[in-house]
């Protein structure tokens, strides 16, 4: 009896492996925002981690950010939902987002950071889940709350932010095995990096369409010449 | 065919839908001049609505009788009781009218002042404080007691100050002031001096360049605009003087200023100045200095309101400015801002049109119920607010030559509830009555002030039959609402005009409300939340114990 293994749940419920991992990353969650050195080291190196819970993490963020603008007490947010564009919302959180990601892996990877792309995108979308886990029942908290209790909401929406701001430092700590410092320089040269990767997209469009241009009053030159 | 008959449907269906509108809009048009009057809805953006006020009579020089010496220039208006006076800057005069009925009477022109014989004397000391104008006072062959400039001084700035029959005149007076009664304050910049007379224009008193050294000696003293209060002291606003408003007591003694404006400081420029410019860069840029007031007015409780002009406008809409200050003893800011934005007059404007820029606000006026108007020298608009600061209408337009257009409003009063205001470029005083709407509006304020709450929240409901768009409407009836316990209603009416304060205060109320009935339900509800999670896991416990019993069956 000495030697008995008890199985867990999900071996008993016969559960699809991938989905019994898809379950257990997104539960890692819980253990990053609490251990976040541990947390997010394991997350990539010990591949406790998963794209799929990732972009969960990301979706969850954009609907809470809509639940939020939608459903929070006029007393604590101002949002003139009459003038809102949820797409134009969602793209000027998700491209930063994105963008940054893409500037921090481009330079991490010149200066010996560990981090891949996929693991600089994980650790950036498990770095908010405080965010989803506290501005979700911040919105009912908010309309339970009078205008002069907002302390309350307040407090919460700050802990939520810096939550996910520590995390996301940690995060980027751990994945490229820098030390503090180092990752502090480096947050700043990837908001430069960002910059840079805004400008060559502009750049590129403005000269895309330029070229468009340039063929498009050739073929009509030609057009013209030849009727 | 039956492509023809779409078509035809199309056009009509086209037809009614460009002409039903327009004959809406014909119909709405009741033939008076519109003062095209709107207000700010919460996220700042103009909402037209039904004029609030509408021009009664527009008073020009001939309609006074003054064909032969025109108004020219004028700079200021005043009101006491009945009376209005016009201060004629450009004849160096004050024209007196007073309101019969509805109309306008001429009543006299204020263009001297009678020394007596046995003032003369008081007179002559009290003038010879002015020795150091850049300039002299003395008597001549004639008798004629003269202010004479120094050699070599641009303009002849000396009138006759005072003939051998004893009178003076004014010499580009600039505002006037009239106590209840009768006394006579005038502010003769010209001559450097406010001088005060009885009823019958004989002199009384003269306040004159402060002796004291906290006073610039060598600052002319040119009197702007003053204010008196009720027990004599005299406020005023001097040219070049940026330490606030120049404070006599009523016997003429100099006590100091009051209100001075704030240094506006900027931490950037402050770090420029000091680090990076050169001495001889520095000695030439302005140093930061608090900038004057552009004008003054004292209301029934003896507030001092100002009125300031000088400011960056990006100060404005984050309340760094402070266009319209409530000075109280101290001369500490005190106007109330409820609003949600600071009372600046228009919220934004055209860059690069033609009256572009922030609103000046050249005058200030009092209501009795501490309603303050003020008005916007850019657009020739006048904008009301209440005492808690929030917009009650703008209206009025500048340039255009219609009624209530102004070419260069500079002054505003007020007797009862109408509006006067003087343009300077046109010499025209123009008069506004409220409508029935604004009248409304004022009606459902006071009574809300004296306590009678239904009855205030019964007249803001015939405002919103007139303008569904006016948020304070929304607030008086939610207040009503709220005494009378209905806090869900009050909570919908607050909500509707973005009222915060009002809406947390009903919303606890409707908490507690609700807590009370139904905690039964909640304490039930947690009760078999409770019990349910509980048996799960027992259930869950005994299963897994089960099933690991069996699998280890298996396994041996």
């Amino acid at each position: 009896m000495s030697t008995t293994k008890s199985p867990s749940n999900a071996v008993l419920r016969k559960e699809h492996p991938r989905l019994r991992r898809y379950k257990e990353t997104i539960k890692y969650a819980k253990y990053v925002m609490f251990h976040p050195f541990d947390g997010f080291w394991d997350l990539v190196h010990e591949k406790r981690g998963s794209l799929a819970a990732a972009h969960t993490f990301v979706i969850l963020f954009l609907v809470t950010y809509v639940l939020k603008l939608m459903y929070t007490s006029f007393q604590f947010i101002t949002a003139p939902i009459q003038y809102i564009n949820i797409y134009e919302r969602w793209a000027s959180l998700l491209l930063p987002f994105l963008i940054l990601c893409i500037a921090n892996w481009s330079l991490s990877t010149l200066f010996d950071g560990k981090g891949h792309f996929k693991d600089i995108y994980m650790a950036m979308a498990y770095a908010l889940v405080p965010y989803i886990i506290i501005q979700l029942p911040l919105i009912l908290l908010s309309n339970i709350l009078a205008f002069d209790e907002g302390a309350f909401y307040n407090v919460l929406m700050s802990l939520s932010m810096i939550w996910c701001l520590f995390l996301a430092f940690v995060g980027l700590m751990e994945v490229h095995d820098y030390g503090p410092g180092k990752t502090l320089i480096f947050i700043v040269a990837t908001i430069f990096g960002a910059l840079v990767i805004l400008f060559l997209l502009l750049v590129f469009f403005s000269l895309l369409s330029d070229a468009f241009g340039y063929f498009a009053s050739l073929y009509r030159e030609i057009v013209f010449r030849l009727s | 065919m039956k492509v023809k008959h779409i078509t035809r449907l199309l056009a009509l269906l086209a037809a009614v839908i460009i002409l039903v509108p327009m004959t809406v809009a014909y119909a709405a048009d009741d033939g008076f001049s519109s003062t095209y009057t709107y207000n700010y809805d919460y996220w700042g953006e103009v909402r037209e609505s039904p004029d609030a006020y509408r021009v009664s009579q527009i008073i020009y020089s001939k309609d006074l009788g003054l064909e032969d010496s025109p108004l020219k220039a004028p700079r200021s208006l005043f009101v006491r009781d009945n009376d209005l006076y016009i201060v004629d800057y450009g004849n160096n005069r004050i024209v007196q009218l007073t309101l019969i009925g509805t109309k306008f009477e001429f009543v006299r022109i204020i263009d001297h002042v009678t020394v007596a014989a046995d003032q003369i004397e008081a007179y002559k000391e009290q003038s010879d404080l002015l020795r150091d104008e850049g300039g002299a006072y003395f008597t001549d062959e004639e008798g004629c007691f003269y202010f004479k400039p120094l050699a070599g001084s641009s303009a002849d700035r000396g009138p006759k100050a005072l003939t051998p029959e004893g009178v003076t005149t004014f010499f580009n007076p600039t505002d006037v002031s009239v106590d209840p009664e009768g006394n006579i304050y005038v502010a003769d910049n010209g001559n450097y001096r406010v001088i005060l007379m009885d009823k019958d224009l004989n002199f009384k008193q003269i306040f004159t360049k402060p002796s004291d050294s906290t006073f610039d000696q060598n600052q002319a003293f040119l009197p702007n605009k003053i204010v008196v209060d009720t027990s004599g002291r005299v406020f005023v606003l001097a040219n070049n003087i940026n330490k606030g408003l120049v404070k006599f007591e009523a016997d003429g003694v100099f006590t100091g200023f009051i209100g001075a404006n704030q240094v506006t400081y900027d931490l950037w420029n402050y770090i420029w100045k000091t680090y990076f410019m050169t001495k001889e860069q520095r000695s030439q840029q302005a140093a930061f200095v608090p900038t004057e007031y552009q004008n003054v007015y004292i209301d029934h409780d003896g507030f001092i309101y100002a009125t300031n002009i000088a400011f960056s406008e990006y100060d404005l809409l984050w309340d760094g400015a402070k266009p319209i200050r409530r000075l109280n003893a101290v001369g500490g800011d005190i106007l109330i801002k409820n609003d949600r934005y600071p009372p600046i007059g228009d919220l934004d404007w055209v860059e690069g049109s033609n009256d572009h820029g922030p609103s000046k606000l050249y005058d200030i006026t009092v209501l009795d119920n501490d309603m303050y108007m003020v008005i916007d020298h850019t657009r020739g608009r006048i904008f009301g607010y209440d005492p808690q600061g929030i917009m009650l209408w703008a209206f009025g337009m500048s340039g255009v030559s219609a009624e209530g257009a102004f070419n260069s409003a500079v002054s505003i009063e007020h007797i009862g509830k109408d509006l006067i205001v003087l343009d300077e470029l046109d010499c025209s005083v123009t008069v506004f009555t409220p409508t029935e709407y604004g009248n409304l509006i004022y009606q459902a304020s006071e009574e809300y002030l004296d306590g009678k709450y239904e009855k205030s929240a019964e007249t803001w409901k015939k405002v919103l039959q007139l303008n569904a768009n006016y948020n304070l409407a929304f607030i008086g009836i939610g207040r009503a609402e709220m005494r009378a316990e209905n806090y869900k209603e009050a909570m919908d009416l607050f909500k509707m005009a973005h009222d915060r304060d009002n809406y947390g205060r009903a919303f606890r109320y409707y908490r507690k409300e609700w807590v009370e009935q139904n905690i039964w339900w909640v304490v039930v509800i947690i009760l078999v939340l409770v019990a349910f999670f509980t048996v799960r896991k027992t259930i869950r416990k005994v299963k897994w114990e089960v099933e690991a019993y069996e699998h280890n069956k298996v396994a041996k």
